[in-house]
């Protein structure tokens, strides 16, 4: 029971922030509370993605100049980008056993999509607040709860 | 094909890439260009040469077959590969198409919704949101599909918030989709993580055949499929999912609104489409299980429930929102099916009704346009004040109640053939009653303005102020292209069934 956390503790890590980044999301009323839980959210994915990119064994993904800085080289790197669980696919063509480095390209632009989202986030906060003068949900509703009813301020 | 010869070679060749990078790039000139009006021309080109692209694509998907693209000359599965076939060629003219009529409208609408200096940008958002969405249905790559969805929704967020101008709870409804798409989009990349862990590829094609040799593979897949289709579901507002998208649709600027009601919700639904029956397919037990009993369930009760709202809404623009909800509902039943003509009745609703629902919100931006009118109640003898424009939204809405010869009801007599062939009995009365409820809704507003007498204002009752003819024209053609589908004229009507069925028949026979 506990060897299982304990050899998979990076998911038990993933899992925590996952859950606490959708609770902070869901359990918060204040708008910037939420985009923090929503980062962490995303955060959790990154992790998620990255842990999985590692090969038992394998080194990181930079092409180790034995051969002379030959194109064949290449080679192993796409077909482990093509097989990235299956150590035997590229043991045969390579002795040098790489870990994936796609799972990382992919999260670089998660990371970019995440502080584009962050970022727009934000900026709709600050106009909340100009236009509401608050930034507490509760507060928002009561602002509009007349406007919704009547279609008019006050 | 005679049609097809005219499209030069190089395009044909190229479209596919054309298609995303031409707005993606167009936008963010558009950005800092000083005028309005120039941005509108750039906007509007850019949209016009897209469709002609997008109908040259179609044609020859349905010439010549499937269609592969290797970006930079890198082939799948290491290359990012941008894929056509009768699935997604009918979507993405589509979205092309649709963009046309927003931009054509946009001119008069955007002069009285948008501050003169958040012009250009607004037009910029609008391509990049154009360009992602044609993204998300032209790659063939799972992964670039999820960089496109955002693209598409960061820019839509945006979007929604410029309605903030005319209505201060658009900042609300902007954030609030904020949240959700956000989240949406990433259990959709926990889903994508899951799959990849499972079958070590990104390209769907590629992703789908290793599944198919695992025999749907280990619970990893099965634990994909679920944060996939509850990211989409969160994307296509499936029911319980669906609490975005009225103040999103209601409060968004006249252009967007439309624009979202007819090819967002569109284009994750195609997405739905492409990975529970080519990348995933219905015979594994997992999948069948979650078409017939989640996806057909809350499309049902999304259909009942959100008609139910519908009804119950002051503002029109909600009304019509909660109906967007309930016609999703429709094209789930379809879906849930899992038969070759319930996909099909499914995908040729998901065609009827971006052009049923632009149609109805078009007009409902020009009541606001010269009126100001949102509310149900303001509605009174619209029909005498704006005779034209109450004519296209009552074509619309009846097709959207599903009348004869229009639109919407060829999509519901198919989906009811579908459902009765099934054995569905319950689906069909289903349909039935949420019909009931669609003329509850419709007739409501129909009632007001053609029985109610215009209001008086200062003791002089008001007088009649037709929309704009940039208003009227794109409006209206929505409303013939709904009467030439239900009546078949010009062979409209068998044009988009055979597109349905030749896409059913793509999605089916993948099953082997």
């Amino acid at each position: 029971m506990f060897s299982v956390i304990f050899e998979q503790y990076n998911y038990a890590v993933v899992i925590i922030l996952m859950m606490t980044g959708l609770y902070v999301v869901f359990a918060s009323r204040n708008l910037i509370k939420k985009l923090v839980g929503l980062s962490l959210f995303q955060t959790s994915v990154f992790l998620l993605y990255i842990t999985i990119g590692k090969v038992s064994g394998g080194q990181p993904p930079i092409i180790v100049e034995t051969h002379g800085g030959d194109h064949a080289l290449l080679e192993p790197v796409l077909v482990a980008a093509a097989a990235p669980n299956d150590a035997a696919a590229y043991a045969g063509q390579s002795d040098i056993l790489y870990s994936n480095p796609l799972p990382h390209v992919l999260i670089l632009t998660a990371i970019v999509v995440g502080v584009a989202t962050l970022a727009i986030g934000l900026a709709l906060v600050v106009r909340i607040r100009e236009v509401y003068g608050t930034i507490e949900e509760d507060g928002i509703n009561a602002l509009d709860y007349h406007y919704n009813l009547e279609g008019t301020d006050e | 094909m005679d049609l097809l010869s005219l499209f030069p070679a190089w395009l044909l060749e190229q479209g596919p890439a054309f298609v995303i990078v031409l707005p993606l790039l167009m936008g963010a000139i558009t950005a800092i260009l000083p005028s309005r009006t120039s941005a509108w021309w750039v906007c509007l080109i850019v949209t016009l040469l897209c469709t002609v692209t997008s109908f040259g694509l179609l044609l020859q998907v349905y010439s010549e077959g499937t269609s592969v693209y290797t970006m930079g000359g890198w082939d799948p599965p290491h290359g990012i590969s941008l894929v056509l076939d009768v699935l997604s060629a009918p979507v993405l003219l589509l979205i092309a198409a649709m963009a046309v009529v927003t931009t054509v409208y946009a001119m008069p609408s955007t002069i009285a919704e948008i501050e003169p200096k958040k012009r250009a940008p607004f037009y910029a958002a609008f391509l990049l949101c154009f360009a992602g969405l044609m993204g998300m249905v032209v790659t063939g790559d799972a992964f670039n599909v999820f960089v496109f969805l955002e693209v598409s929704s960061i820019s839509t967020y945006a979007l929604v918030a410029m309605g903030a101008a005319r209505d201060r709870r658009a900042l609300a409804a902007a954030y609030n989709y904020l949240i959700l798409g956000s989240i949406g989009a990433t259990f959709f990349v926990i889903g994508l993580g899951f799959m990849f862990m499972e079958t070590g590829t990104l390209n769907m094609a590629d992703m789908s055949r290793i599944l198919a040799e695992l025999d749907g593979g280990s619970r990893v897949a099965k634990v994909g499929f679920g944060f996939i289709i509850i990211g989409l579901g969160l994307k296509l507002a499936m029911f319980p999912l669906h609490t975005w998208l009225p103040g999103a649709y209601a409060y968004a600027p006249t252009k967007v609104t439309v624009f979202l009601a007819s090819t967002a919700t569109k284009a994750a639904l195609y997405l739905l489409f492409r990975f529970t029956f080519t990348v995933f397919d219905p015979s594994y037990d997992y999948v069948i299980v979650v078409l017939t009993y989640l996806l057909t369930g809350v499309g049902v009760v999304g259909m009942v429930f959100a008609s139910l709202q519908a009804i119950f809404q002051t503002d029109a623009r909600r009304t019509l929102a909660y109906s967007s909800v309930a016609q999703v509902g429709y094209m789930l039943l379809g879906i849930g099916l899992a038969t070759a003509a319930g996909i099909a009745a499914g995908y040729l609703h998901l065609l009827n009704h971006a052009i049923i629902k632009g149609g109805l919100f078009l007009a409902m931006g020009a009541f606001w346009y010269r009126f100001g009118i949102t509310r149900l109640s303001d509605f009174n003898g619209l029909s005498k004040t704006m005779p034209w424009t109450m004519g296209a939204f009552m074509i619309s809405g009846l097709s959207l109640i599903g009348v004869p010869f229009t639109a919407g009801f060829v999509s519901k007599v198919n989906l009811t053939i579908a459902a009765a062939d099934k054995g569905w009995w319950w689906a069909v009365a289903i349909i039935v009653v949420t019909s009931v409820l669609a003329i509850i809704y419709i007739g409501r507003i129909l009632l007001a303005a053609y029985f109610g007498s215009p209001p008086e204002i200062d003791g002089e009752v008001v007088k009649r102020n037709e929309a704009p003819l940039m208003m009227l024209v794109p409006m209206w053609a929505m409303a013939l292209l709904s009467i030439a589908i239900g009546s078949n004229i010009l062979d409209l009507g068998d044009f988009f069934v055979t597109a349905s069925e030749r896409a059913a028949a793509l999605l089916v026979g993948s099953g082997a």
